[in-house]
C-alpha cells in the first residue's frame, strides 16, 4: 500500500473512455483484432445463428410450443465478442442472456431449448465447461471464482469467463465474486452486460455510479467499458483481459453497454416502461448490421454469402426445432434420480407413492 | 485409542482428509494461523500450507458460492461458517444453488461439499452464535444435515460427510466441543449418513433427540427410570436430513410411547417432522400423544434466560412421565 498522509481533501470518481472499434455505421475507429477473414466471418455467423435462434423462440413461445423464453436481440456482439476468445478448456459461466456463449463454447442449441422448454438441463457436456445458464441473478459469478480458484489450484492454464447484466451487479454475490476473485488474484474475467434494463428497472436506479466497471477499481481490478455493440471492440478487450488472467495477471472487469431490443421475457411488455424512441436510437446501433457493413466493406463477405449464412443458420434452428419436438416424454421417474446421487430409502417411498397414484409402473 | 474432545476429533478427521487427498481443501474466516475460533482446524495450515487451509474474507455467500464452483470442478472443499447463525447469508447459495447443481444438469455436474458451523446454546454467546438452524435445512431438499452428539460419532461422519458425493451441512453443537473427552480411534473411519443411533434399548418409551440434547436425554432417562422402573429407548438421530425413519418406526412401533426432544424452537421443527413419520409409520401403536420438549416460538433465548428456555434433564423427565402415565 502506498498511500500518503496529505492536508487536502481529496474526492474522486474514476473517469471511463468506452472502447471501440467499429462505428455504428461499421466504419473502423480502432485496432482491428488479428483475426483472420475467415475467424471474422465466424463471429457474424454466430450473431446471426443467435439472432435467428431468439427470433424463433420467442416465435415457439407464441404457439404453446416453447416455455418462458429470454430474447436476446441486440446483445449479440456482447455474447460473441465475450466467448469467442476462450478456449475449449476455458470455463463459461453465465445467466440465460449470454445464450450464443453457451453455443460457442460447444453446448448444443437443444440444451437452452429443453432448459427454456421444462426439461432438465443434461445436456450441457461435461467437457464444454459450461453450468446450465443461471436463473438466480449473480450467483454464478462467485461459482466461477470458484472454479477459477480450483484452475489456479491445479496450477492450470484455464480461465473462467464470468458473465451477468447490469441488473445483478446490485446483488451482493456480483461484489463478493469481485473482491474474492481480487483477493486471490484468480483467473477469472467478468463481463457484465450493461443492457439498460433490469426488466423494468433502468440501468440508472441500480447504481449512482457512472459505469458499473468503476467498481472494479473499487475491488482492486482493473475496469474496462467497451462498446457492448461492437463485436470487435468486445472481442479485443475480452481476449486481452483473458490473456492476462492466464499468464497470472489476476481478474478484470469488462462493462460492455449494449442495450435490450426485446422484452425481458415473452411474459414482459416492455411498452408499459419504455419509449419506441429509444428502441430507435438502438436500432440505429444494431450490432449485426455494423458488422455486416464492415464484412462486407471489406469484401469478407458477399451478398450471396450472407444469404447463404443465413440459409444455413435457419436450417440449424429447424434442425434443432425438429429434434426438440421429437423428444421423448421426460420419464418421471429421472427427477427421483438427480435429486442425490443415491435417493434416501424415504424419497424412493415418495417416488412408490406418487407412481402408484398416477397409476404409472414402477420401473 | 486415545482419547479426544469433538474439537480433538474433528480436527484429526480433517488432518486425515487432508492427508489422504489432494483436492481437499479447508477454508473460512479465520481458520488459517488462528486455526478457527473453537481451534478445530488448529495447525491445519502449518502442516498442509496456506494452499490448503486458508482464511478468506468476510463473505459466507462468497464461500458457500465459490465452494459449489471448486466441487463443480472436481474438488472437496471444506468450507466453516464461523457460527450456524451467520449461514443465512449464505441460504440461497445452499438453497438455490449448491444443492440443485445435480438436479438442474440431470446429474451432470455434482457439488460435492461439506459446510461446517458451530451453533447451540448454554454458552452465553453473543446474539445469533447460539440458534438452532437445522430445521431450515432439513427443508433445503438436496442438503444433508449431521449433527454429532459425541467425539466418535463427529470424527467418522466428517469423514462420511467429506466422501459423500453430494452437500452436507455439518453442524457442531458448541457445548460439546470440549465437554468431553471419548475413546476415538486414530485412523480414518466413517459413521455413516443417514442412520441413527440406538443408545440405549428399552421397551416402554422412546426419546428421540440429536446433538447436545442427547446428554440431556441420557440424565433425563435414568431419572424417569429410577423413580418408575420404565425401560427407556433413546434414539440419537445423528443425521436430520435425511431422517433415519426405519430406525424411529421400528423403535416406536415397538414401545408406543415417544418424547422428542430438542434445542430448537418447535413449530416447523425437526420434532415435527419425527412425529409426522410416526403417524405415517407406526401411528395405531401409539399409546399415548408424542411430546415434545424444545425451546418455545421465539429467536433463540437471551443468555440470560436461557438456561430457563433450553430443555433440561427435569423438564425431559416430567414430559417422560406424563407419557408414561397410563
Amino acid at each position: 500500500m502506498s498511500l500518503a498522509y496529505t492536508e487536502k481533501i481529496s474526492f474522486q470518481v474514476a473517469p471511463n473512455q468506452i472502447h471501440q472499434v467499429l462505428s455504428p455505421a461499421g466504419e473502423i475507429v480502432g485496432a482491428i483484432p488479428p483475426l483472420s477473414p475467415e475467424a471474422m466471418v465466424g463471429l457474424y455467423r454466430w450473431m446471426v445463428l443467435g439472432r435467428t435462434y431468439s427470433n424463433r423462440m420467442v416465435t415457439l413461445q407464441r404457439q404453446g410450443r416453447m416455455g418462458t423464453f429470454a430474447p436476446i436481440n441486440g446483445q449479440e456482439a456482447a455474447m460473441v465478442g465475450m466467448a469467442a476468445p476462450l478456449k475449449p478448456d476455458d470455463w463459461f459461466i453465465a445467466s440465460y442472456r449470454e445464450a450464443i456463449g453457451y453455443m460457442i463454447k460447444g453446448v448444443p442449441i437443444l440444451a437452452q431449448f429443453k432448459q427454456w422448454g421444462g426439461y432438465l438441463a443434461d445436456d450441457y457436456p461435461r467437457e464444454s465447461n459450461c453450468l446450465p445458464f443461471q436463473v438466480v441473478l449473480g450467483t454464478q459469478m462467485l461459482h466461477a471464482v470458484g472454479i477459477a480458484q480450483a484452475i489456479q489450484y491445479h496450477h492450470k492454464p484455464d480461465v473462467v469467463l464470468a458473465a451477468c447484466g447490469d441488473g445483478a451487479t446490485s446483488e451482493g454475490d456480483f461484489n463478493e465474486a469481485l473482491n474474492l476473485a481480487g483477493v486471490y488474484q484468480a483467473p477469472v474475467v467478468f463481463v457484465v452486460q450493461n443492457n439498460g434494463w433490469a426488466i423494468s428497472t433502468p440501468r440508472e436506479r441500480q447504481t449512482a455510479a457512472e459505469t458499473i466497471a468503476q467498481r472494479g477499481p473499487g475491488f482492486g481490478l482493473p475496469g474496462v467499458v467497451v462498446d457492448g455493440n461492437d463485436v470487435l471492440a468486445v472481442y479485443q478487450v475480452v481476449a486481452e483481459a483473458i490473456a492476462q488472467a492466464r499468464a497470472g495477471g489476476g481478474p478484470t472487469l469488462i462493462e460492455a453497454i449494449t442495450y435490450r431490443m426485446g422484452a425481458h421475457t415473452t411474459a414482459d411488455d416492455p411498452t408499459k416502461y419504455r419509449s419506441e424512441a429509444s428502441l430507435e436510437r438502438w436500432r440505429q446501433r444494431d450490432p449485426i448490421s455494423r458488422f455486416r457493413t464492415f464484412l462486407l466493406e471489406q469484401a469478407w463477405l458477399s451478398e450471396a454469402d450472407d444469404q447463404q449464412l443465413g440459409s444455413e443458420v435457419e436450417a440449424e434452428i429447424q434442425a434443432t426445432v425438429a429434434a426438440y419436438e421429437a423428444l421423448p416424454p421426460l420419464d418421471p421417474q429421472r427427477l427421483f434420480e438427480v435429486v442425490y446421487a443415491t435417493a434416501p430409502p424415504q424419497l424412493r417411498r415418495q417416488e412408490a407413492a406418487l407412481l402408484r397414484d398416477l397409476d404409472m409402473e414402477v420401473a | 485409542m486415545p482419547m479426544m474432545t469433538m474439537v480433538q476429533a474433528l480436527n484429526d478427521a480433517l488432518a486425515l482428509e487432508l492427508a489422504q487427498d489432494p483436492e481437499v481443501v479447508v477454508f473460512g474466516q479465520d481458520v488459517g494461523q488462528n486455526g478457527g475460533v473453537f481451534r478445530v482446524t488448529d495447525q491445519l495450515q502449518a502442516r498442509f500450507g496456506p494452499e490448503r487451509v486458508y482464511d478468506t474474507p468476510l463473505a459466507e455467500s462468497g464461500l458457500v458460492g465459490t465452494a459449489l464452483g471448486m466441487a463443480v470442478y472436481g474438488m472437496r472443499p471444506v468450507v466453516e461458517i464461523q457460527f450456524a447463525g451467520f449461514s443465512f447469508i449464505a441460504f440461497n447459495q445452499m438453497a438455490s444453488q449448491v444443492t440443485r447443481v445435480r438436479y438442474r444438469s440431470g446429474g451432470v455436474f455434482s457439488a460435492p461439499l461439506v459446510i461446517r458451523a458451530p451453533f447451540g446454546g448454554g454458552v452465553r454467546t453473543p446474539e445469533l452464535h447460539a440458534d438452532n438452524v437445522e430445521a431450515f435445512y432439513l427443508h433445503m431438499q438436496g442438503m444433508k444435515v449431521v449433527i454429532p452428539s459425541n467425539p466418535y460419532d463427529a470424527k467418522g461422519l466428517l469423514h462420511a460427510a467429506i466422501a459423500d458425493p453430494d452437500p452436507v451441512l455439518y453442524l457442531e453443537h458448541m457445548k460439546l466441543y470440549r465437554s468431553f473427552r471419548q475413546e476415538v480411534p486414530a485412523e480414518r473411519y466413517t459413521v455413516p449418513i443417514g442412520q441413527a443411533a440406538v443408545l440405549q434399548a428399552g421397551s416402554d418409551l422412546t426419546l428421540i433427540t440429536y446433538g447436545a440434547m442427547v446428554q440431556v436425554a441420557v440424565k433425563a432417562a435414568a431419572e424417569a427410570t429410577r423413580q418408575t422402573g420404565a425401560s427407556l429407548e433413546i434414539i440419537d438421530l445423528r443425521t436430520i436430513a435425511p431422517l433415519d425413519e426405519a430406525s424411529i418406526a421400528a423403535s416406536v412401533s415397538k414401545t408406543g410411547r415417544a418424547v422428542v426432544v430438542h434445542e430448537a424452537a418447535r413449530s416447523g421443527g425437526v420434532g415435527a417432522e419425527i412425529i409426522a413419520v410416526i403417524n405415517e409409520h407406526c401411528l395405531y401403536s401409539l399409546l399415548k400423544p408424542v411430546e415434545r420438549v424444545t425451546c418455545p416460538d421465539m429467536p433463540f433465548p437471551v443468555p440470560k434466560l436461557e438456561d430457563m428456555f433450553i430443555p433440561t434433564p427435569e423438564r425431559v423427565t416430567k414430559a417422560i412421565l406424563r407419557t408414561l402415565a397410563p
